[in-house]
């Protein structure tokens, strides 16, 4: 039996730290992405013992063991089934699910879409590696097309996955992307997912030392991040590097540089609450070396009902109107007396 | 058997078939006749068949629906072999079901549709009606009962096509006259469904179900009448039941007996789409239901509710097992209550939708990889799914495990008399959560069932993680090879213990003999039928009839070494026969059918005086 302090306030990141050795590779993203959640986790006002990670299969979905928390780990591509179940039956618990790019994009993209669409309140964190790494470096659905891995000796042939689209075009509520090169600004994004009512979906761009290694560093790298880069502000111009930003021309985004005494006010401003989804699109399809690649959260719809408060508020209201009684049930409205 | 009274034959049983195009309200008119006959006091048993598209192309034979009935004075275990009456409402029903009907039954058909087209399209190049030899075959009623039911609503505010539509009711009117059945249940029915909504519908159907009660009456080709006694039950409140009905209330049942809430989750699957929207619908009773995306995600947000501290449950049919079968792995290897469902039809594949077999028996018990042995019982009759789903329950909690519950399309579809139990009388279910006063070892287990404790999330102090690796007993992760032997050991010895709480087995018939028949599921009715018919001849053959497939009754191998022979009829191709083999070593003998229809009483009495003599 723990005798941790549960109250609120009082919980600190050694809390949430297991007994577990923890088995990712040395040097894994993994590793920081487990501190960023620890470190945030303290921080949310929320009892320890209210807190279930629940992840489905692959290096990612180790998580839940390190994690001093309740915790499932699934099956392949299932995470969000669980996680649904874990919720619809009890709304008062803070969900995370932890899932991969395979996990959550390939086999369980259809369980993904749905938990989306029907925006429980949980936080989902993807890591986006680009590669299968626990079954030792086969291409991913986020993969660039030509990937040379050891199932794809000449190249991959498919298209991949944008998961911030692929988040957009199923009706997800909360919309964020962030680096596990960057410790405050993954805590930053992973306390406005717990904020945010409804299901919060976080691409986080992590690094495989093994597999894929250095993936990422043309936008997370510290020499090129300032220009390659683009930090989302709400509220505030798409800037990016010393003295560019981004416009639109119809429908198209376009980097412009700005000179001295130029007007900022044509550059596009990050409002993150548009219902239109049309912006989040523009945002999520931006990437280096076209663009610099967006980073923070691109969208966060508020108001729309959560899937278990739905559930819950049905039965309440059934039962605002009587309880249901089982000899009644059983019964039924048409029997008949055998004397 | 039977005596001739005034104008009523007094008869014991009788069957009955009503065969129509699938848009001719087939189902409905079967339903309410089998209601009527509830209400006479009769017992009752029936088979609605149905195809698998909604609405085939009108006036073939891939269109017809069909629902027959038994209903008696004595006991009705099944539908019947075959009809002693048979309403045809078209051609293709006709072709499709008259080899069924014996030489000299009733037969009623709708003459307005035998016309050249429909009669074309049933694949007839003459019309049969027309021939000599088949009128004196059977006792021919021919009703022109569009025309009729059309004229009977001469006054009716409907228009012309929707007065016609009410022609199933008329026939049913005509064989409540000719059965004595009464009419006030199906006007009842007519009041509540459409009474308030469309007010002239339900005059309209009203009209037309007495007017062929009334036709009845002043027809000369209707003088056979007959009148059954009502069945000698146990005093009591009655009801009518379906299997799948039965199974949404044992849920209920179950759940109240253990104190826990309900989460339901399911995809729509035919036949076991009902136990979804029978729950759905309520909510009263704080019962939570989920529409999955599909069958795979139905188990996954069981087993997150399971997880979360709920009695959960998934219901589906052969084709949804096959996918929910890595989960079921989850659920049993992380040991979580979580109760699944299958009422089975014909397989594999999508095979036969809307037909019952019994196939899946040995997917229940092996479909998991690893070793993975679960419980796995199955429903015999109707109602006998409400005791089968509170068992379930008690398994599930007591033992801490998924279990399969089995019922099938004959079963699920079926409906039977049921006495309806007191809710008060019903066996508390004692499964408690680990209290968060006390150490927590996740995989400790109680030394008499080998149940571990759930913990559920939301307790201080209980925080631990399960998955889908092997664990040792304090829920570490280990890949140790003696934990794994030690702990699939256990898993097994856990199922294996169930059999300590199974009640002894119970034979009909004789303690010893010639001939033993073992069934399970939906079998159930026509075994009884032909074993006691039997018995009734002299023959040395008693029955016995399995509810627990795994575990087996520890009694069951001593009773089967009291008989000389054993023979286990199945609708597959042997599947109970085959672990009866392997686990009594005995040369039993399997009596198979997989047309996607019960066996007949007929048929097993047969087989079993063919092992007799």
């Amino acid at each position: 039996m723990s005798t941790t302090n549960t109250e609120e306030g009082s919980l600190t990141k050694k809390d949430f730290v297991t007994e577990n050795d923890v088995r990712w590779c040395p040097g894994c993203g993994d590793y920081a992405i487990l501190n960023a959640v620890q470190r945030t986790l303290p921080e949310l006002g929320v009892p320890k013992e209210k807190f279930v990670v629940v992840s489905g299969i692959g290096c990612s979905s180790r998580f839940p063991y390190y994690m001093n928390t309740y915790g499932f780990h699934t099956i392949h591509g299932r995470a969000p089934t669980v996680a649904t179940g874990v919720k619809s039956a009890n709304p008062d618990l803070s969900v995370w699910m932890v899932t991969g790019d395979g996990d959550g994009l390939s086999i369980g993209g259809n369980h993904l879409m749905h938990l989306l669409r029907r925006n429980l309140d949980i936080n989902v964190l993807l890591f986006n590696n680009r590669i299968y790494g626990l079954t030792k470096g086969q291409y991913s659905p986020t993969s660039e097309v030509g990937k040379k891995t050891k199932s794809t000796p000449v190249g991959s042939l498919d298209y991949p996955i944008n998961p911030l689209l692929f988040a957009l075009g199923s009706e997800a509520t909360f919309i964020a992307r962030t680096s596990d090169t960057d410790q405050k600004h993954m805590v930053e994004t992973f306390k406005a997912a717990q904020a945010h009512k409804g299901t919060s979906f976080i691409e986080i761009f992590q690094n495989c030392v093994i597999f894929n290694n250095n993936a990422f560093d043309t936008v997370t790298g510290r020499e090129v991040r300032s220009e390659q880069a683009l930090m989302l502000e709400e509220g505030k111009p798409l800037r990016f590097g010393e003295d560019k930003g981004i416009r639109l021309n119809g429908f198209d985004p376009e980097i412009v540089e700005l000179k001295d005494g130029d007007d900022e006010s044509d550059l596009l401003v990050h409002h993150s609450k548009t219902n239109n989804p049309a912006y989040a699109s523009i945002l999520a399809q931006m990437a280096y070396p076209a663009f610099p690649t967006p980073f923070g959260i691109l969208r966060q719809i508020e108001g729309r009902e959560t899937y278990e408060d739905a559930l819950h508020s049905q039965i309440k209201a059934s039962q605002a109107k009587g309880e249901g009684n089982l000899q009644e049930l059983l019964t039924g409205k048409n029997s008949w007396v055998v004397e | 058997m039977t005596q001739a009274t005034d104008s009523f034959e007094e008869i014991e049983s009788a069957v009955v078939r009503f065969a129509g195009d699938s848009g001719d309200g087939m189902q409905t008119i079967g339903e309410r006749f089998t209601d009527s006959s509830a209400f006479a006091g009769n017992d009752i048993a029936t088979l609605p068949d149905f195809p698998a598209e909604i609405r085939a192309p009108a006036g073939t034979i891939a269109g017809v629906s069909g629902y027959q009935l038994q209903f008696g004075s004595r006991s009705i275990l099944t539908p019947g072999d075959e009809p002693d009456a048979l309403v045809a409402m078209n051609p293709a029903a006709l072709k499709s079901n008259v080899s069924d009907l014996p030489e000299g039954g009733m037969l009623v058909v709708n003459v307005d549709s035998f016309k050249k087209m429909n009669l074309k399209k049933a694949g007839y190049e003459s019309n049969p009606l027309e021939d000599e030899e088949f009128r004196k075959k059977y006792q021919l009623i021919e009703l022109d009962l569009t025309t009729l039911t059309k004229e009977a609503l001469s006054a009716s505010p409907l228009k012309p096509s929707d007065k016609a539509r009410c022609k199933n009711f008329f026939a049913l009117g005509f064989m409540c006259y000719v059965y004595g059945r009464p009419l006030d249940p199906t006007l009842k029915f007519f009041d509540q469904k459409w009474g308030k909504r469309l007010p002239e519908v339900a005059e309209a159907n009203s009209t037309a179900l007495k007017a062929g009660h009334n036709l009845g009456d002043t027809m000369e080709s209707a003088r056979n009448r007959y009148q059954l006694a009502k069945a000698v039950v146990s005093p009591g409140v009655y009801r009518k039941i379906s299997g799948n009905e039965a199974l949404v209330y044992g849920l209920v049942a179950g759940a109240q007996s253990a104190n826990r809430e309900l989460l339901y989750s399911g995809y729509p699957i035919t036949p076991a789409s009902p136990v979804l929207e029978g729950l759905s619908a309520l909510k009263r009773f704080g019962i939570k239901t989920v529409q999955a995306e599909d069958e795979i995600a139905a188990m996954g947000v069981a087993i997150g509710a399971s997880f979360a501290g709920d009695l959960s449950v998934v219901a589906t049919s052969g084709p949804g097992m096959c996918l929910k079968s890595e989960f079921i792995g989850l659920a049993s290897i992380t040991e979580l209550p979580v109760i699944i469902c299958n009422v089975q039809r014909g397989g594999p594949s999508t095979g036969l939708p809307t037909k019952t077999e019994q196939s899946d028996l040995l997917q229940s018990l092996f479909s998991r990889h690893g070793d993975c042995p679960l419980p796995v019982i199955a429903a015999h009759s109707p109602s006998d799914c409400f005791e089968c789903s509170i068992e379930a329950c008690r398994i599930a909690l007591t033992y801490c495990t998924p279990v399969i519950y089995l019922s099938d399309l004959y079963v699920a579809n079926g409906a039977e008399p049921w006495l309806v139990p007191n809710a008060a009388d019903l066996p508390a279910i004692e499964a408690k959560f680990a209290d968060p006063d006390e150490e927590y070892i996740s995989y400790k287990r109680n030394p008499e069932t080998l149940a571990r404790t759930q913990a559920i999330p939301g307790q201080p102090g209980l925080e631990h993680r399960i998955g889908g690796l092997e664990k040792s007993e304090d829920g570490g992760v280990n890949y140790d090879p003696e934990n794994h032997e030690q702990m699939t050991h256990l898993r097994a010895e856990k199922v294996e213990r169930i059999a300590d709480t199974i009640p002894p087995t119970q034979l009909h018939g004789e303690a010893d003999g010639d001939l033993l028949v073992i069934g399970w599921g939906g079998t159930y009715g026509a075994i009884t039928s032909a074993t006691q018919a039997m018995q009734a001849e002299g023959f040395s053959i008693s029955s016995l009839h399995l509810r627990h497939l795994n575990p087996l009754p520890k009694d069951l191998g001593e009773i089967i070494k009291r008989f000389k022979k054993v023979i286990v009829p199945e609708l597959n191709l042997g599947q109970l026969s085959l672990i009866l083999r392997a686990k009594y070593l005995i040369d039993a003998i399997p009596l198979t059918k997989v047309q996607g229809k019960p066996f007949k009483v007929s048929e097993l009495r047969d087989s079993f005086h063919k092992e007799l003599s």
